[in-house]
């Protein structure tokens, strides 16, 4: 039951991905030449309507759809590991034009390549789980 | 039917990604995809060699099932729901990106220089695709999430460590475009 849930959720967000165009390579490269709000105007609204739906959650203790209380991990602290590794993300994120949702949402589009940028990117997560130690956190 | 067709504009698609972040909340999950990239490596036996993959992967099944759902999105978005697939981006960027050699820049979802199948046998298309994923997992992983689980999830939850990360985002994307593409293309 709950497997249909998860399910229902993610094809609704693979299909938020496509028609937004946030899984548009085009629109992830025009983003970072700040030529257009439209990138911007999604990742906003959705951080200033995510802050309030926390908050709200949090002050008024609302419980999950099954009951539960829910709880927020907060990150770990530090600087480097986010710094460094965001660089990284960020240097990659412009040149495949696809973070790790909209990947996926490429399937099912149809473009074969996006294969490949799948299989570098378990590669680049394998690699990290290779190296981790040696790197600063 | 007209408006779904389209392409959603900015305050639609910002409300609803916001929304299926509550509903993952709501259902006592978190709105996360880069991790599923760990529980894949898992999956494919990484954790025979490497304690960071040593992890119960079946705690995160569900974020594979959504994934699925991802996948299936995709399909349906593409298929059904939308009949012309050309991102309006911004004039000046298409002329830009036809400079640097992008023909399909204002025609296209994504560009046939680097999605067509015919890039493939391009090494010049190969290897962007191939170093621009392989940092996408391996920042990722080492940044701790992505644009889903810093900018999104991070920031909402007024988390500084995913604020840093998304400067990180930005730096790193800022240097790839106006650095690494004239000198590539």
């Amino acid at each position: 039951m709950r497997s249909i849930i998860y399910l229902l959720i993610g094809i609704f967000f693979g299909i938020v991905m496509y028609k937004s165009e946030a899984a548009s390579w085009f629109r992830i490269y025009e983003m970072f030449q700040f030529k257009a709000f439209h990138m911007y105007g999604i990742i906003g609204l959705a951080v200033g309507l995510g802050i309030i739906v926390i908050q709200a959650i949090k002050r008024f203790k609302i419980k999950s759809f099954f009951g539960a209380q829910i709880v927020f991990e907060p990150k770990e602290k530090g600087v480097k590991r986010y710094i460094i590794g965001g660089i990284l993300f960020g240097l990659g994120w412009a040149l495949a034009g696809a973070c790790p949702g909209p990947m996926f949402t490429l399937i099912g589009a149809g473009y074969i390549p996006i294969l490949v940028v799948i299989a570098a990117a378990l590669f680049g997560t394998f690699v990290y789980g290779l190296i981790r130690n040696k790197l600063p956190h | 039917m007209e408006i779904i067709l389209n392409p959603w504009p900015w305050y639609i698609s910002g409300f609803l990604i916001a929304f299926v972040m509550f509903l993952l909340i709501m259902v006592e999950k978190k709105f996360g995809m880069s991790s599923n990239l760990r529980t894949l490596c898992t999956i494919c036996g990484a954790d025979k060699t490497l304690d960071f993959f040593k992890f119960d992967w079946k705690s995160q099944r569900w974020n594979l099932i959504v994934v699925l759902g991802a996948i299936i999105g995709g399909f349906i978005g593409s298929h059904y729901l939308t009949n012309n697939v050309a991102v309006a981006i911004h004039p000046e960027v298409i002329q830009n990106l036809q400079a640097l050699g992008f023909e399909s820049a204002g025609k296209a979802y994504l560009p046939t220089e680097l999605f067509d199948i015919s890039a493939l046998s391009n090494i010049k298309s190969l290897s962007v695709l191939i170093i621009g994923g392989f940092l996408v997992g391996f920042g990722a992983r080492y940044a701790g999430g992505c644009t889903s689980g810093h900018a999104i999830s991070g920031l909402s939850n007024l988390q500084m460590p995913s604020l840093i990360a998304v400067i990180g985002f930005f730096i790193g994307g800022f240097f790839t475009i106006h650095v690494l593409f004239p000198l590539i293309f």
